[in-house]
């Protein structure tokens, strides 16, 4: 709102930023109603980095080149990126469903946007309105990366360390919930596997098979060991073990 | 230096004062610049790893095979363009353009050469510089990844999707370890922009020893030597490049992205992956090997940085980088992931963090005097001295011999064989040998009893 004024008030938007605004202006805000239109979450993030990108150049605009690069750099290649790759898991066919399941979400999600734009609004007016501006020159007099530098070590220098506190906390927060504790004694490696295999009350050859050596050939029979004993190593552990009676033991007849 | 030695360097106040014909005359050489790059890139890559490999390589096509990559490039526009069923159409067509589009791009910032006189007109060999050009090379970059990401996901399959989850991932990761290096940059040439950068690395200090004045180094590659090492690491893994190919993993994942794409999108993604490959090998030139400057024996004839000569300093020194990209492809093996993720985040980014804070305290104490200087680095390397010296030291425990892990083993164990067995001859196979005797079969033989 100050920069427009200022610039219109001194009658000087050169030819090229007039240009360029009014190529991207429309692109930025076609990006925004396509974010909210698309029906595919990629193609809505697609939307929203055009807007991005479209915000950037304008930064780099206004005489702003460091803000617009870290625009692109932080917000465009690296958050919408991650946005994209959590997007990519979820799956490419999973659209929104337009059912709503909030009674009257839509009606309340506009009037609480028009609220917020208009508490937005009116309070950068507010702050702006009194603020004596002084024009961009002066501003970059040092150089734009020198004066941001100047400014956020040494005015908003606890602002900005308190920002990083926070996001450090939430990246120390987002670590402690994913992060399964694994003690080094907890690795199992191949010699205490084999220790385990060859130690007292285990049996290191293979499992013997359903059926070998038994007197039916059923799954469920368990299979007999070498020195004859019935071993249940061989039957799976949902069939019930059972013992076969008389009948079922007996000849069926069928062969004379 | 000389007075006209300086004036070679331009500034950020030489550059938008040029007429339209000699921005779009030096747009098109950058462009040009690339694609040559590509097609001579490809070429150069596959005569080396021939070279490498022990076979001739490329050629048959023109003196050398040197025309090879132009009748492939040729080849590939003529083929079916093969659109799969379930692309994203939109966005399976522009993900090679973006590709491309970024990697050219990061073009426009490199300098590659002082001030010149172009038909009357005084101006530095570069297409435009900003107060903050090397972050306009990095927002390229990441830039790129979309083409990347995007291709995968639109192709509508598995292999493409897990290449470009992959290369996002991959992407975020070494663009941070990038970041971190160039900030070293940042901090001792107290600029953003390519040309000043290049500027800063021409003043070396003047050393004297016994009575000769050496000129010391001023590039950044051996005055922040760890920040040009993983610089270069992540550079490779930013191009996708062997060993951090993983994105295109061949005996994992088919062709990764790409997988899906033919014809002239996939050259497209070709031509964006070479092209990174010289642009990265450019910034590292422009930001670590002194850009356009010339190397040390030939900068004692006078004019070796002044008029058209740097551009060959600068094409020398990125050949030499992109031999070695193709060097490190002939070399080593693919990372696995894990492996490569974790060089980046456990390796990468901690050695950048203690080295800048390092750089940062050395810079700091600079203009203190001696005395403050000797103890403020002796106390810090005192204690890490120390510390290194009275470290517990973890010797691992002998390792038991065979014979006493047989004896340890607890009562009940399953039998061992014993350790001295000697297994006697089969008498089997005496017997087998005995028994069989040598056919015998004579053509035309009534008696065929074998």
């Amino acid at each position: 709102m100050t920069t427009s004024t200022v610039l219109a008030a001194a009658g000087s938007v050169p030819t090229g930023e007039a240009v360029t605004f009014w190529i991207l202006a429309p692109l930025a805000l076609i990006g925004g109603i396509g974010m909210v239109a698309a029906r595919n979450a990629v193609h809505s993030a697609l939307w929203l980095v055009l807007t991005m990108l479209c915000l950037g150049v304008f930064y780099v605009l206004q005489a702003g080149p460091f803000i617009g690069m870290v625009q692109i750099i932080v917000y465009t290649g690296a958050i919408m990126m991650l946005f994209l790759f959590v997007l990519m898991l979820v799956g490419r066919d999973s659209t929104d469903s337009l059912i709503e399941t909030l009674r009257g979400q839509r009606v309340a999600a506009i009037v609480l946007g028009l609220g917020f734009a208009g508490l937005v609004g009116t309070g950068l007016y507010q702050a702006l309105d009194r603020t004596n501006t002084v024009g961009l020159d002066q501003v970059n007099a040092e150089g734009n990366v020198q004066g941001i530098a100047r400014l956020l070590f040494t005015k908003y220098v606890f602002a900005f360390e308190l920002t990083s506190a926070l996001l450090i906390t939430a990246a120390v927060g987002a670590m402690v919930l994913a992060h399964v504790e694994r003690r080094k004694q907890d690795k199992v490696d191949q010699v205490s596997t084999m220790k385990a295999r060859f130690a007292p009350g285990n049996y290191p050859g293979p499992k013997p098979g359903p059926g070998v050596f038994a007197t039916s050939s059923s799954v469920a029979t368990p299979a007999r060991l070498p020195d004859g004993r019935l071993t249940d190593r061989s039957t799976p552990a949902i069939l019930p073990q059972r013992e076969l009676t008389a009948e079922e033991t007996s000849l069926k007849g069928t062969d004379k | 230096m000389s007075p006209i030695y300086l004036a070679q360097d331009p500034t950020l106040a030489d550059f938008g004062r040029d007429p339209w014909w000699l921005v779009l005359g030096k747009i098109v050489f950058a462009f040009a610049f690339g694609l040559l790059a590509t097609l001579l890139g490809v070429w150069f890559e596959r005569r080396v790893v021939g070279y490498m490999q022990v076979r001739p390589g490329p050629n048959q096509v023109g003196p050398f095979g040197l025309l090879q990559t132009l009748a492939d490039g040729l080849k590939m526009a003529f083929k079916e363009d093969i659109l799969p069923k379930a692309a994203d159409k939109v966005v399976y067509f522009f993900a090679p353009t973006i590709s491309v589009i970024c990697a050219v791009t990061a073009l426009s910032v490199v300098p590659f050469g002082p001030m010149v006189s172009i038909f009357g007109h005084h101006t530095p060999l570069q297409v435009t510089d900003v107060p903050v050009a090397v972050l306009l090379l990095l927002a390229c970059s990441s830039m790129g990844v979309y083409g990347i990401v995007l291709g995968g996901w639109a192709s509508g399959s598995t292999y493409p999707l897990l290449g470009g989850l992959r290369s996002s991932a991959q992407m975020i990761s070494y663009e941070v370890a990038m970041g971190l290096s160039i900030v070293a940059v940042f901090m001792t040439a107290g600029t953003m922009s390519t040309s000043g950068i290049v500027a800063a690395q021409g003043d070396g200090t003047q050393l004297t020893i016994f009575g000769q004045t050496v000129p010391a180094p001023g590039w950044y590659a051996i005055l922040l030597l760890p920040s040009f090492i993983i610089f270069f690491i992540a550079t490779v893994g930013e191009t996708n490049r062997a060993p951090f190919d993983l994105p295109e993993a061949e005996s994992e994942l088919v062709a990764g992205f790409m997988t899906e794409y033919s014809s002239l999108k996939f050259a497209l993604f070709m031509l964006s992956e070479y092209v990174a490959m010289v642009t990265m090998s450019a910034v590292t030139t422009t930001l670590f090997l002194g850009g356009w400057r010339a190397p040390w024996p030939i900068t004692i004839w006078e004019g070796a940085n002044s008029g058209w000569w740097p551009m060959l300093w600068f094409f020398g020194k990125v050949i030499a980088l992109v031999f070695v990209f193709v060097w490190l492809r002939g070399t080593l093996p693919r990372l696995r992931y894990d492996q490569f993720m974790r060089l980046g985040w456990k390796v990468l980014l901690p050695i950048n963090l203690v080295w800048i804070l390092v750089l940062s305290g050395l810079r700091s104490i600079e203009d203190w005097d001696t005395r403050g200087k000797v103890i403020a680095v002796g106390i810090p390397a005192g204690i890490l001295l120390i510390a290194t010296i009275f470290w517990p030291s973890r010797k691992p425990k002998p390792k038991p011999t065979t014979q006493e892990q047989v004896d340890n083993r607890p009562h009940g164990s399953f039998p061992l064989p014993p350790m001295d067995l000697q297994v006697p001859p089969s008498p089997r196979i005496t017997r087998v040998v005995a028994e069989r005797e040598p056919a015998n079969i004579v053509a035309g033989s009534d008696s065929r009893e074998v």
